[in-house]
């Protein structure tokens, strides 16, 4: 393995690990402060019993999502020392700014675990939405840096040096409206999903259950909405990356031949050596209105680019298609919840509504990881999308294949003991 | 402000945070040192009383190292680029440390109550406590005593290895193992109720007391030569010898408070003397960051980016003071009633 192979191996895997704890650690604090409200509402303990599993789960979730993002923030520095001296003076800002929320969350975290009996009843709940908040603040700020590497502004290159920086202007980049709502977005959905699913699963084999009722009901209502409203979001993401990385949308569509009008592939044989896509289905112009919302626009394609910048074709074409292919389905199990709720249908006595959420439940986290592949693949060869290249940016530290190694190990093992002490001590516990 | 000061007001604001890192977060590092070392009638009680006490403020107190790195990065870029090359090995050790200790101290709080296992996690927490001090030891060590400033042309050993692999840095290492356990200590002294255990934390300050000095020593002994220049400095600069004063006399203080069971006053004596030995490592430095590479103003990023940190900084803080006021008056002003992790809690009284 090549130290930058192994570099970047390793990049994606921390990412990919600490992505899952990041969007629970945004999901995870809305549902329980919801369901803190009900409890504190109706005084009804089931939902104080759902409130403090969920804070339980929290907890554990949190410590692995803080300490795997501390790991990201070094490894930065480590494996791409020359992307931080280059943007660290340009990008910083959001990254100071995401140090103050993940304090506070961290602050009033910790107020929310330890605080049931120090508070009373309403400034803990008022501790839970200052974590619910800034939980939410912390992921968007971070996605602004990232947003920054798609569509890098707020600076001129002068000699090959950044000059003239306007870290404002960086930070919101046009890349980063579009690229935090669907974030945050996936966040609720991938969590709400998740937490529907296990109740769903629970429900299938007792559905009298008052306690998986409520936490299927909690759950849905972040859920159902946010996994409308992604779609939307989704649609507004590849219309940016029409105007902004031409190429990933290339990459993402089979789009070999710039066309007026384009159409939209489905299936087909890409032939690379000869820039074609063959025996493909054609939706008429489609790809012309996705893009750009008007059938007769001119969609780029990849032969327009020197194939030194072509990303991985295969990998963001099948990794976005995941990431679709699921957000249609949680779209459409919404749908059918939403349809039991105009029908007045109790959704935990709908059995195949509650099979098909069962199998959705990790859903939302593979779409996630499928979504950062398109982003983070679909920008390659490129750090910074246009400026520097990722082999110009890694570190001369030879033997990156060790803390590779290391670090998937130990992830791998955090992974099993995180899924085991969920199911041990919060999901198999009989309530009370 | 203009360029050079508004560098100097971010370098301090970095120094301030590292205080603080060290001062909280190096407690709780020194806690699993005693986590580890708990051994009498009233082990069970020591460990239960420590994991009272990291419990609802580690993660808190953790925010300072990534504060630390992110002042850093964005304010003196290429700093963190010099640092994360030649001290990798480190660096990527102590990280490893920090994972396990953060992650097993929550799964025991949260795993079975079955002793065995929680004698594995707390074993865990306690060594990768015990190491990761020693590692940001060593990296200081390697900081302040010139080494880092290696040609890239140097081979494997030179550039990446020697630098921090010395008597020197090895002893800085149990200097900081050294301060965080006395720290750790000195606070639990404060926090028990138990007579008996305060007893105990007192014996395990004192032998801490007595480890600071140890590695002091043995630190100038082993840096007599590197750190001529250093030592110098630290002799004529008047802030230095001021500080210096300071320092010795918070110590021979917080000893003495010790003996004589005075534990607040020697909490605050170990907060000033730890704080003191972090600014003169600071001054013994200054201007530099990385002696023989950066220094403050040369490695400085463009001054609208260290002016739009400091707003956010300012305005970050709005939020940020009042909240940890709130944590530690809730958590620090009374002693602990009783263990309350979420489980454990009572249904709160309807008001
Ligand atoms: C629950 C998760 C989830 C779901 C259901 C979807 N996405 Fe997504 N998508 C993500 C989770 C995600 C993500 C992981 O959060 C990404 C990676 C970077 C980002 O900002 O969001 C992403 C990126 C991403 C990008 C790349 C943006 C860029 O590179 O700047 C596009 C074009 C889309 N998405 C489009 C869609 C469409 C058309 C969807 C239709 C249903 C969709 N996504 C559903
Ligand atoms: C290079 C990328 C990233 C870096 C350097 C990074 C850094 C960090 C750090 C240092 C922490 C610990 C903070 C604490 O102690 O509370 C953390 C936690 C967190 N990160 Fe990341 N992060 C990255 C990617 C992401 C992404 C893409 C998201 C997207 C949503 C995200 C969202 C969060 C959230 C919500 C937390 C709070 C802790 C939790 O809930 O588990 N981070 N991150
Ligand atoms: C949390 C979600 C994220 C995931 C799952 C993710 C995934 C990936 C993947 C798969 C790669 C390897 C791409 C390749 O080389 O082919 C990568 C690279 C990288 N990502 Fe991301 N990424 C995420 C967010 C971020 C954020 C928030 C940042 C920084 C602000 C970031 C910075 C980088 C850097 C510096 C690299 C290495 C250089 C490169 O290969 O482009 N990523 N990431």
């Amino acid at each position: 393995m090549s130290d930058l192979l192994a570099a970047w191996a390793q990049m994606a895997m921390s990412l990919g690990f600490h992505i899952i704890f990041a969007v629970l650690g945004i999901g995870m604090p809305l549902l329980m402060v919801l369901s803190e409200r009900q409890w504190l509402k109706t005084r009804d303990p089931v939902w104080l019993d759902l409130t403090k599993r969920w804070s339980k789960g929290t907890a554990i979730l949190f410590a692995v999502g803080a300490v795997s993002g501390t790991v990201l923030s070094f490894e930065l520095g480590l494996l791409w020392p020359a992307f931080m001296e280059y943007a660290g003076a340009i990008i910083g800002m959001p990254f100071s700014l995401e140090g103050f929320a993940f304090f506070t969350e961290a602050i009033f975290l910790g107020i929310y675990l330890y605080g049931w009996q120090r508070l009373s009843a309403r400034a803990h709940w008022w501790a839970g939405v200052a974590v619910a908040v800034s939980g939410t603040i912390s992921g968007i700020f971070v996605v602004f840096a990232n947003a920054w590497m798609n569509s890098p502004t707020g600076f001129r290159i002068v000699d090959g040096k950044p000059v003239d920086i306007d870290p404002i202007a960086a930070m919101l980049n046009p890349a980063a409206f579009t690229q935090s709502l669907h974030m945050t977005l996936a966040a609720f959905v991938s969590t709400g999903i998740a937490v529907a699913g296990i109740h769903a699963w629970m429900l299938r084999r007792d559905t009298s259950s008052p306690f998986h009722r409520a936490a299927l009901k909690v759950a849905l209502m972040i859920a159902v909405p946010a996994s409308l409203l992604q779609v939307i979001s989704g649609d507004l993401s590849g219309k940016f990356i029409a105007r902004w990385q031409p190429v990933k949308l290339a990459a993402i569509e089979r789009h070999f031949e710039t066309t007026r009008g384009a159409p939209l592939l489905l299936g087909g044989v890409p032939d690379e050596a000869a820039g074609v896509t063959r025996h493909a289905i054609a939706v008429p112009k489609m790809l012309s209105v996705l893009a750009f919302s008007d059938p007769e626009a001119e969609v780029r394609g990849l032969n327009d680019f020197p194939r030194e910048d072509w990303p991985p074709l295969a990998v963001v074409r099948y990794a976005f298609q995941i990431m679709v292919g699921l957000g249609g389905m949680m779209a459409f199990a919404s749908l059918w919840v939403i349809v039991c709720w105009v029908r007045k249908r109790e959704v935990a006595l709908k059995r195949p509504l509650l099979t098909f959420l069962a199998l959705l439940t990790p859903a939302g986290f593979i779409a996630v990881e499928a979504g950062w592949v398109v982003t983070e693949v679909g920008r390659q060869p490129w750090i910074i999308q246009g400026f520097m290249r990722t082999a110009d940016a890694v570190t001369p530290m030879p033997g990156l294949v060790i803390p590779f190694t290391i670090f998937t190990v130990l992830y791998c093992f955090l992974g099993v003991i995180v899924a085991w002490l969920l199911w041990a001590q919060i999901v198999r516990v009989r309530p009370a | 402000m203009d360029a050079p000061v508004l560098a100097l007001v971010v370098a301090g604001l970095i120094m301030v945070a590292v205080n603080a890192y060290v001062v909280l977060g190096g407690a709780d590092f020194g806690a699993g040192v005693w986590d580890l070392l708990a051994r009498g009638p009233r082990a069970a009680a020591q460990r239960e009383a420590i994991a009272e006490r990291i419990g609802p403020i580690w993660e808190a107190n953790h925010v300072w190292l990534i504060f630390v790195v992110v002042l850093l990065f964005s304010c003196f870029p290429p700093v963190v680029a010099h640092l994360s090359v030649v001290l990798h090995i480190p660096l990527t050790v102590m990280l490893i440390g920090i994972v396990l200790r953060g992650s097993a101290f929550t799964f025991r709080a949260y795993d079975s109550t079955d002793s065995a296992v929680q004698r594995q996690w707390g074993r865990i927490f306690a060594v990768s406590s015990t190491i990761t001090p020693v590692l940001l030891g060593m990296c200081v060590g390697a900081l302040v005593s010139g080494a880092l400033a290696v040609p890239t042309e140097a081979s494997f050993v030179a550039r990446f290895i020697t630098p921090w692999w010395s008597a020197f840095t090895l002893t800085i290492g149990g200097l900081g193992l050294a301060v965080f356990a006395f720290l750790a200590a000195v606070y639990l002294t404060v926090e028990v109720q138990d007579a008996g255990l305060a007893e105990d934390f007192r014996a395990m300050a004192l032998s801490a007391a007595l480890a600071v000095g140890l590695f002091a020593a043995l630190g100038l002994w082993f840096g007599r030569n590197t750190l001529t220049a250093t030592t110098r400095a630290l002799l004529t600069n008047p802030a230095a010898i001021a500080l210096q004063l300071v320092t010795g006399a918070a110590a021979v203080t917080a000893i003495g408070a010790l003996l004589t069971r005075r534990y607040r006053l020697a909490r605050t004596a170990a907060v000033v003397q730890v704080s003191g030995i972090v600014w003169g490592w600071g001054l013994a430095q200054f201007p530099a960051l990385v002696p023989g590479v950066h220094t403050i103003a040369s490695a400085a990023a463009p001054t609208v980016t260290l002016r739009l940190v400091l707003i956010g900084v300012a305005g970050g803080m709005v939020v940020l003071v009042p909240s940890l006021w709130y944590l530690l008056r809730i958590f620090k002003a009374e002693p602990a009633r009783a263990f309350e992790r979420v489980d454990t809690a009572e249904h709160r009284l309807p008001e």
